[in-house]
């Protein structure tokens, strides 16, 4: 580990204005950043510790959705009666990250901002263009199996490793940031990760020294909530793919349905050109068949990871069965 | 007992880590052994910080480099040897403690955040002569094999048992909306999934939680 100097942040406005300042570096559940700084593929300069500051609740909006704070610790968001009831998704998904211990120190904020799991991403040897810009990617020759399929480019073909990122992008949740010069900010989810183009070293829409403040939802929306996870173990492990949906039905006929996918790109993933085809459609294979051809259009796969195609047509069949059955 | 006197034969494990293990690397190793530690570069240390930390009960003043992580401060300032280095990095569950009745990898944080906090390791567990109801069960079902893992599964128990007794859901649990009916097989493998044994004493484990939980409930 390289080393640093160590500060408490007293406020936000204090923790925004020491994060802005080069090689300075936000720390809060710190299960990724310490993970990648004892392997130097982050050397931060300074480390600004927001762990003491009041961010840590969930709070009704007068909409009638919820505000969790940025330091809700993912295991407390998943078991919130409030979460439970109304965005079962994202309880479910929460619940499947990680391990009990992770998921007692990570963060609403540092799930959003965790970084890529793929190996030479980690590896410090190897060429990286998002961890060293300019030196190439060893993923698209070499193991990439747990690699995108989805809106990836000649320059990168990492996935965003959340699960808990995956459901808030199918709730159309927002992203509350707050600056150095107190200026608020609100970030649709949608845009508030990137996808890698020639820039895979820049992963969100964030300003230099902008910090994460708080996750909204909207009101709850109506329908079963899902979120199925394929991975190589039954539990702590990343997903290969997974699907988070909301499907509202009438009697066998799909009224609306709300689809987001982890382990495919390098930011949540939604379809809304799948959404449309299970719209009034009735629940049945070919429609879900419809809807897998929409979210796959455009899917392509660097060899090791081709089987994550069809293995998405065939979770996405499995959960739209699910939440369709009668 | 004089650990210097060659003739004193019951001399503690933890005596000899508390008292020998430090002065004989920082004398023995060459600085290039050190160098290949936590600490890996070769600029001069950072400026060092203090943490207070509530461990076991008692209060102790540190003076660290800020790089130290929980795990370290444990182990090599307060010789607190139980809690295992698996593999440094949050996977394998040997490390795990409890942070204000919590269960975290003590890996994955720096001692300076704590500053003030309450830890429970291995250690803490027991009064007195008197095992914690887990470390019974995991003695009688034989829920270990080499043993490296014990203190972490243990201590992830405890913390898990504190967990299903408030409510918090698992993946597996089947209804959201309703607290869990009992603490199935099921539920303390998904629960457990943090704590890696690689001697695979699983059945074992799951068998001394199912009877600590039952003795708690």
């Amino acid at each position: 580990m390289k080393a640093f100097t160590y500060q408490r942040a007293d406020s936000t406005a204090h923790a925004a204005a020491a994060a802005v300042k080069p090689g300075a570096k936000i720390i809060a559940g710190g299960t990724n950043l310490l993970d990648l700084m004892k392997l130097q593929v982050e050397t931060p300069s300074e480390l600004v510790d927001i762990n003491r500051l009041p961010l840590d609740k969930i709070e009704e909006t007068p909409e009638g959705g919820l505000r969790i704070g940025a330091l809700v610790r993912n295991s407390d968001l998943a078991a919130d009666p409030r979460v439970r009831q109304r965005y079962g998704v994202l309880s479910r998904a929460l619940l499947a990250g990680a391990s009990a211990q992770l998921r007692n120190k990570a963060t609403t904020g540092g799930n959003l901002l965790q970084r890529t799991r793929c190996y030479y991403f980690y590896d410090i040897t190897k060429p990286c263009n998002k961890r060293d810009p300019g030196s190439g990617c060893a993923a698209l020759a070499g193991f990439n199996r747990i690699h995108a399929v989805l809106g990836a480019s000649d320059h990168c073909i990492a996935t965003h490793p959340s699960d808990m990122a995956v459901a808030m992008r199918a709730l159309d949740a927002k992203v509350e940031t707050i600056n150095a010069l107190n200026e608020t900010r609100t970030i649709p989810i949608a845009d508030f990760h990137r996808l890698p183009g020639t820039t895979p070293q820049i992963e969100t829409t964030l300003k230099p020294g902008e910090i994460v403040t708080a996750v909204t939802l909207p009101p709850p929306i109506p329908g079963v909530h899902i979120y199925r996870k394929v991975r190589d173990r039954a539990s702590y492990a990343f997903a290969l793919v997974s699907v988070a949906a909301v499907v509202e039905t009438s009697g066998t006929r799909i009224r609306s349905a709300r689809l987001a996918f982890g382990g495919l790109a390098h930011k949540p993933w939604r379809a809304p050109q799948a959404e449309e085809k299970l719209a009034g459609a009735s629940a049945s294979a070919n429609t879900f068949n419809a809807a897998a051809n929409a979210v796959l259009d455009g899917a392509r796969g660097f060899g090791g990871n081709d089987f994550k195609i069809p293995l998405t047509r065939r979770t996405l069949h499995a959960v739209l069965a699910e939440a369709t059955r009668t | 007992m004089d650990e210097n006197d060659p003739n004193t034969i019951e001399i503690s494990r933890r005596a000899v880590i508390e008292t020998g293990t430090t002065a004989l690397l920082l004398t023995a190793l060459p600085r290039a052994a050190l160098a290949a530690g936590p600490f890996d570069d070769n600029e001069p240390p950072p400026p060092p910080a203090t943490a207070t930390l509530q461990v076991n009960g008692r209060s102790h003043v540190l003076t660290l480099d800020p790089r130290t992580t929980l795990l370290d401060a444990l182990r090599e300032h307060l010789a607190l040897t139980g809690s295992k280095k698996g593999c440094d990095h949050g996977q394998c569950g040997a490390c795990t403690v409890l942070i204000e009745g919590r269960r975290i990898n003590s890996c994955l944080t720096l001692a300076v955040m704590h500053d003030g906090e309450s830890v429970t390791t291995i250690e803490g567990l027991a009064e007195g002569e008197n095992l914690h109801p887990l470390q019974s069960a995991f003695v009688e079902h034989d829920g270990f094999q080499c043993g490296y893992c014990t203190s972490g599964q243990i201590c992830s128990a405890a913390g898990m048992l504190a967990e299903s007794r408030l409510g918090m859901p698992s993946y597996v649990t089947e209804d959201l909306t309703h607290p869990i009916a009992e603490l199935t097989d099921a539920e303390i493998r998904e629960r457990m999934s943090g704590n890696i044994c690689r001697c695979a004493a699983y059945p074992n484990i799951v068998a001394a939680i199912r009877q600590a939980a039952g003795k708690s409930a």
